[in-house]
């Protein structure tokens, strides 16, 4: 059965992700996707301005002009952010979510580039997700030994381990999931207004794509690297 | 009896429709959550910004379950699990 039954009359309604080309590996059939070609793309912009960055911090002056102010607001407010919320533990961790925080944010916004955002893909918020699944059980590790994860796993009674540790399965899967559904609301929301709206669709979608893309997109990686952020720091622990 | 897939898509979308009923939730949650906000900016007009990123944080995980009922409706009209191939 065909695709058009359901949207018949608007062929050109198109926000799936498709495969671009395809090869076996171990007898395994793996596709290069419009996602990985949009995230390479999200990629090669954050690198250029990487190297802009470095340049212009690199003959920077006292004072500060231009694109050199932009840079140290970028890395001020990121710094700030997790000052604020981790505390002692913040220098530690300062890389990881400033990183995270400016490849979602740009992999957000690169909707408005024509882009299909890659976190549209369940595939890389999925990898982002387990990235702070890991980091967490590490920490937890690190900081409580086995006897405090043991202590916190059975923390009213012993017999609530099993539900403290869906618990803790649950983490990823909802961080996940959130940014996620979030984004792709956003583009099949833009795909339906441009695919039946064509005609019409001239200057008023801009709007739109302000809250889908924008606000929608920092709000989420907000979100995000909130969410992670406190999930470190409680396996870090006050003490 | 024999349920052709036009059927099995025709239940998928009501399916979908009643499953973006999750909506009501976070919204209520949401519109609780900008209520309070505001009222705690009446109170304390200077903790205005914190007011306002906190109510943002909780409202975007108030959204969550919200977001399952949407990505059930578009599992359903979508990718149509359901029919048969």
């Amino acid at each position: 059965m065909g695709q058009g039954i359901l949207l018949s009359g608007a062929d050109n309604i198109d926000f799936m992700i498709h495969g671009i080309f395809s090869y076996e590996l171990f007898g395994q059939t793996f596709w290069i996707t419009t996602s990985h070609v949009c995230s390479l793309i999200v990629m090669l912009i954050i690198i250029a301005f990487i190297f802009a960055a470095n340049r212009a911090i690199k003959k920077g002056s006292e004072i500060p002009t231009g694109f050199q102010n932009v840079v140290e607001l970028v890395v001020e407010k990121l710094d700030g952010m997790v000052d604020s919320t981790m505390g002692k533990c913040a220098p530690a961790f300062r890389n990881y979510i400033g990183t995270i925080f400016i490849f979602i944010l740009v992999s957000n916004i690169s909707g408005l580039l024509g882009l299909r955002p890659p976190t549209a893909d369940y595939g890389t918020t999925l990898a982002l997700g387990l990235m702070t699944f890991t980091l967490i059980h590490f920490n937890k590790f690190k900081h409580q030994k086995v006897k405090g994860v043991i202590a916190g796993l059975c923390d009213p009674w012993p017999f609530w381990a099993p539900i403290n540790m869906i618990g803790d399965i649950a983490v990823p899967i909802s961080l996940s999931l959130r940014l996620f559904a979030n984004i792709l609301s956003g583009v099949v929301m833009m795909a339906l207004i441009y695919g039946l709206l064509g005609k019409i669709a001239l200057f008023w979608p801009a709007a739109l794509h302000v809250y889908f893309d924008l606000f929608s997109g920092a709000i989420q990686t907000y979100v995000f690297c909130m969410l992670t952020m406190t999930y470190i720091s409680d396996a870090v622990g006050t003490e | 009896m024999e349920f052709n897939n036009y059927f099995i898509l025709g239940c998928s979308a009501i399916g979908a429709g009643l499953a973006v009923i999750a909506g009501i939730g976070p919204g209520i949650g949401q519109g609780i959550a900008a209520g309070h906000a505001a009222a705690a900016v009446g109170r304390n007009p200077g903790a205005k910004s914190d007011i306002t990123s906190t109510m943002l944080l909780g409202q975007a995980v108030a959204e969550t379950t919200g977001l399952y009922g949407l990505l059930i409706a578009m599992l359903l009209l979508f990718v149509k699990p359901l029919v048969v191939k």
